[in-house]
């Protein structure tokens, strides 16, 4: 019996190992001249946030100011065939994605942070984003100070930026973390905490969608976006920058941001466009 | 992998604290009302019988997810605040309860019909009977099926997850999503998990044979 255990157990052991090997193994190869040859970017984008990549429920397809610039971006790259194929990530599956090659960029609201450069290679920022907080209006909370004490509970998406400075800037709070910006705007309207806390461009959509909720506290931090590739392809690197650089000054980036942040009271497109 | 170990341990502990707490809470109270909902199941009263077989399947077919979010996100919005680690444990006990109650119904059932009419035919009341007589033999049969219901439930325990309950996978995510090293972290919380069940598994196995 001891024998038929041991056995047992050194399978599983092996199969664990051997779970690993595969996850770990991955392409090696130019992102630019696959993407030349197939003719189409695969975008890793959002689906959950409103302005930025939303599914929407009518067309069937995800829309926002991420997806449109991804197609200006694709056609700016590719010529006018150039396809832009997009996947739909989670903060969660963002950067496994990108390494094993199943999407070529992440444009998902990704802010440029040092830990995250040892994993991926980030182009310049196409979205200076800062952070803010989003309460019930008949709230008392007017900056992230009156969060720093005890009893306060912040809602944050776990992973992001924001759940990592919250504990920073209010280190009395309680932070509670969710898997999407979704559930995490539910448990706000649940009370189970007092502000939601994220970057002011997710947090503006999110109070167009629900009534009752006003952003506070301004951008307690500048957290620009950049778009992601796999870490060593610099060559698709600059091709983005090029690209968007090129979108800058013909002002197709001045009208999409328009479009999408033009009339939300509070938040200043300036600002975003610092680069 | 070692290193994503020793530089989270706090959190993994912690999450492992909370994953062993919450299934220990829910262990208990599932069983309590498992074992009370199949009496009440196969009770001789018509109307009992009704209530306990609405409990079961209205808990036993709906997710686990829902019934916890059930308790996470409505109840606040009406009556009290609910933390996610309460909302995930009741969610849990009621859930596993459904399934408990359907293993214990079935062990109660697979004990012939002579042994109550046995032991009522030599004097003794109906709960006696159940208590000395049927139950101590139901339970030896529905030890296998138990096993593999606390089992689930220890695996069930992630849906703490989602509702911010501190457990095991909430900070896996936290660590995965932190540090980038996706694969290695859930690795690490898969043998979490198999350091709980594993043992648990085998004492069942014990069990089962030092009955029979």
């Amino acid at each position: 019996m001891p024998r038929k255990r041991f056995k047992a157990i050194f399978l599983a052991l092996i199969s664990l190992i051997f779970f690993i090997l595969t996850a770990c193994s991955r392409k090696n190869t130019n992102t630019y001249q696959n993407i030349k040859q197939s003719n189409k970017i695969v975008w890793g984008v959002k689906a959950d946030t409103r302005l930025f990549g939303l599914m929407s429920i009518k067309t069937g397809k995800i829309e926002g100011f991420e997806i449109d610039l991804a197609n200006a971006l694709t056609k700016e790259i590719l010529g006018k065939n150039g396809k832009a194929e997009f996947v739909q990530t989670t903060t969660k599956s963002k950067i496994p994605l990108l390494k094993n090659g199943n999407i070529d960029a992440v444009l998902a609201a990704m802010t440029i942070t040092p830990e995250r450069k040892k994993e991926v290679l980030f182009t310049k920022p196409y979205f200076n984003a800062g952070q803010s907080l989003l309460v019930p209006e008949n709230s008392k909370v007017k900056t992230v100070n009156d969060l720093n004490k005890k009893g306060m509970v912040v809602l944050a998406v776990k992973g992001t930026t924001a759940a990592i400075n919250i504990a920073k800037f209010a280190p009395k709070a309680k932070v509670l973390e969710y898997d999407d910006y979704g559930q995490a705007f539910t448990a706000l309207k649940a009370k189970q905490g007092q502000a939601l806390t994220t970057d002011s461009g997710i947090l503006a959509g999110l109070a167009k969608e629900g009534k009752g909720y006003k952003l506070v506290g301004g951008n307690f931090t500048s957290d620009p976006y950049g778009i992601a590739v796999n870490k060593g392809q610099k060559e698709f690197a600059s091709k983005l920058d090029v690209a968007l650089q090129n979108l800058r000054q013909n002002g197709t980036y001045n009208r999409l941001l328009k479009k999408w942040f033009g009339n939300i009271p509070g938040f200043s497109i300036k600002f975003t466009q610092q680069n | 992998m070692i290193g994503i170990l020793t530089s989270h341990w706090s959190e993994f502990i912690t999450g492992f604290g909370n994953t062993i707490l919450c299934s220990l809470i829910a262990l208990f109270f599932s069983l309590v009302l498992g074992i009370g909902f199949a009496l009440l199941e196969v009770a001789p009263i018509k109307f009992l019988r009704i209530i306990a077989k609405i409990y079961i399947e209205l808990f036993r077919n709906i997710p686990l997810l829902v019934i916890t979010m059930v308790f996470y996100l409505v109840i606040p919005q009406f009556f009290f605040k609910v933390s996610g680690f309460v909302a995930g444990t009741i969610g849990l006990s009621l859930y596993t309860s459904a399934f408990i109650a359907e293993n214990i119904r079935a062990g109660i059932n697979s004990v012939g019909d002579g042994q109550m009419e046995g032991a009522l035919s030599n004097g003794m009341t109906y709960t006696q009977a159940m208590r000395y007589v049927i139950l101590p033999q139901a339970m030896r049969i529905v030890i296998p099926p138990l096993g593999n219901q606390f089992i689930n439930l220890i695996k069930n325990s992630s849906v703490l997850a989602f509702v911010a309950g501190f457990d095991l996978m909430y900070q896996a995510d936290v660590v995965a999503l932190s540090s980038f090293q996706t694969i290695n972290t859930y690795v690490i919380v898969g043998v979490f998990y198999l350091i709980l069940t594993l043992p648990l598994s085998y004492y069942m196995r014990y069990l089962e044979k030092k009955l029979n």
